[in-house]
């Protein structure tokens, strides 16, 4: 055998094995292939070149970065619970019952992937604000108010992120054997039983690739939130949402800021691997 | 005394371009083998059992005289091994047998109790703690029976229970399998497509093509009187429908001469060891020859087995000396005989 068809010693990235076609690499491929590459790599090395080190460690230490650092954790984690306990069970549905429109629904439910989340943040005002269809009797019935809170920042986070976290269990519950769930139904298990006790631990990985894919797209949530929840340091200013501010008053500030909110992606992609980032 | 009816069913499945409709009645503690080509309704059967398949219109199933076709699988009092055993894989295998008695009711330490209690019966205590990628083959084979047995069904499946292991495995699971099918005392239903799997552990065969029963009896008298050119293959005989006048039957332009005194249509069946063959036209009664042309030449254990066309097709197993005597070769033309006393004829 080649050496090319014996699997790489280190390392999860498994390269595809290389066909049979051989020869020189066609320019006309490779220098698109470079620019396109400098062109996702450049601004991120410029963040790095201009960071201010020497003052990083007194500037993240600022109350106010701790603060939007400090918030934008906590609402993208509530968002990601508020996802998983919403999301899991509407995935589930989509992948296991047949019900009329169940089409069209799965289309709704991804709208917000494409949507820009600007419009979701009008959308979510239109609906949730005071004057809204369910703000109105929200704030009537039971005095609550959810634009301009922390509580909004956290729904506006869900609206934009849960998507992701749908799509990507629907696929794992798909791509699961649901003769597991026959199994457990002959051995006695009710739905409610084989869900939790078979197919949730069965579809894990992909139940938590979601949830990690959802978590990064809430903290980095900018539109739906400055528009629905606004800017207010300490209730909804998070990290996108500090950046974009500094920006006009301090740059400095915004690339420690930005450089934190790269930090988190790159964690991110370590952790969920090649083998997440590929499933769908 | 013949036991009490357990399982008397109906199954009427019926699907675009498939119809399965069955009756099934197996008393308790006996092993029914339903055993057929594939696609014939083996495996739908069996699911429309377990409550997994819907019945269609007219079916019915009726277990120790409850009616149970109306219930979900899970309020089944059925136990059901699956052909790739399906164990949860996220289970020892001990939880994988907790499991069942686990969703019957049983808290936890009962549960696991009750498992234990079964790996032990099956001979797997000390691979308790094991995850099912863990096991051998033969070793998740009796985990999947034990999971299956100990919610205490009425009625056990068992879809293929030998097919996912090797040769040598196989042999002793067969065994063990029929010890365990033996102390189990309600009905049993088995699919397979190998007839020695259901030779050995039923008590009694349902042959099923196209979805409906072909024949079915004791193994031995499927074995003597198959009744289909899939049973006769499946048990390894050539097998001819005729006319049969007295001590002679028909069949095409052959003339066979019979022990047993029939009259109207008939079944003659004989088996391939039977056959002997002549380069030229042997002297004496004509009955119970034909000439015939090689169609293929292959191994069949010991002997060689020749492809007989002709009036009627036959398979010949004759001893590779003879193959070097005759020098057979395909395409060639050639008499075939077999005696009178190796026939069996029974009516059709």
């Amino acid at each position: 055998m080649t050496a090319s068809t014996t699997p790489t010693a280190r390392g999860d990235v498994r390269r595809p094995e290389r066909s049979g076609v051989s020869g020189r690499v066609p320019w006309v491929l490779v220098v698109p292939a470079v620019i396109g590459m400098a062109f996702l790599v450049l601004p991120l090395a410029g963040l790095l070149v201009r960071a201010p080190w020497s003052t990083l460690t007194q500037r993240l230490a600022e109350p106010q970065v701790l603060e939007a650092l400090r918030l934008s954790l906590v609402t993208a984690t509530a968002a990601t619970a508020v996802c998983l306990l919403l999301g899991v069970p509407l995935a589930w549905l989509l992948a296991r019952v047949a019900f009329p429109g169940r089409r069209l629904v799965r289309a709704l439910v991804t709208v917000p992937l494409v949507l820009p989340p600007v419009v979701g943040g009008v959308a979510l005002l239109l609906v949730l604000g005071r004057r809204g269809l369910i703000g109105q009797w929200l704030d009537s019935a039971f005095g609550v108010t959810l634009p301009f809170t922390t509580t909004g920042v956290v729904i506006a986070e869900a609206f934009v992120a849960m998507p992701f976290l749908v799509i990507s269990v629907e696929g794992a519950l798909r791509a699961a054997d649901q003769r597991f769930e026959e199994a457990a139904a002959t051995l006695g298990a009710s739905r409610w039983t084989v869900f939790r006790r078979v197919t949730l631990p069965l579809i894990a990985p992909g139940v938590v690739a979601g949830a990690v894919l959802c978590w990064a797209r809430a903290l980095g949530e900018f539109g739906a939130t400055i528009t629905f929840a606004g800017n207010f340091p300490g209730r909804t200013q998070t990290m996108p949402l500090a950046v974009y501010l500094a920006l006009e008053t301090e740059p400095e500030a915004a690339i420690v800021l930005s450089l934190v909110l790269l930090a988190v992606s790159v964690i991110i992609l370590a952790c969920l691997r090649d083998r997440w980032v590929n499933s769908p | 005394m013949t036991p009490p009816t357990a399982l008397d069913a109906r199954l009427v499945v019926t699907r675009p371009g498939f119809a399965l409709d069955l009756e099934l009645q197996v008393a308790a503690g006996e092993v029914v083998a339903l055993l057929g080509p594939n696609g014939a309704g083996k495996t739908t059967a069996l699911r429309a059992l377990a409550g997994l398949s819907p019945l269609s219109d007219g079916g019915r199933i009726t277990l120790d005289g409850r009616s149970v076709h109306g219930l979900a699988a899970e309020s089944r009092p059925v136990g059901m091994v699956f052909q790739d055993y399906l164990l949860f894989p996220h289970l020892s295998a001990l939880d994988n047998v907790a499991f069942g008695p686990r969703c019957h009711g049983a808290t936890k330490a009962e549960a696991r109790r009750t498992a234990a209690t079964w790996l032990g019966r099956v001979g797997l205590a000390e691979h308790a703690g094991a995850k099912p990628r863990q096991l051998s083959g033969g070793q998740a084979q009796r985990v999947a029976l034990a999971r299956a047995l100990a919610v205490r069904p009425r009625l056990l499946l068992l879809d293929e229970p030998l097919a996912a292991l090797d040769a040598h495995t196989r042999l002793e699971i067969r065994s063990q399998l029929r010890r365990h099918l033996a102390e189990f005392d309600g009905a049993t239903v088995l699919v397979t497509h190998d007839p020695l799997d259901a030779m050995v552990l039923a008590d009694r065969l349902v042959v099923i093509e196209n979805g409906s029963v072909v024949q079915q009896g004791t193994p031995g008298e499927v074995g003597r009187r198959p009744r289909t050119d899939y049973v006769a293959r499946l048990v390894g005989l050539n097998l001819y429908r005729g006319h049969a006048c007295d001590q002679q039957v028909k069949v095409e332009d052959v003339l066979f001469s019979v022990a047993e005194h029939l009259d109207g249509p008939a079944f003659v069946a004989f088996s391939p060891a039977a056959v002997a063959l002549y380069r030229s036209r042997p002297d004496g009664s004509p009955r119970n020859l034909w000439q015939a042309g090689i169609e293929g030449i292959e191994r069949h254990g010991d002997n060689i087995r020749i492809h007989l066309a002709g009036p009627i097709s036959a398979f010949a197993d004759v001893t590779p000396a003879a193959v070097a005597d005759l020098e057979l070769a395909p395409g060639q033309r050639i008499w075939a005989s077999v005696k009178a006393t190796e026939t069996h004829a029974y009516p059709a």
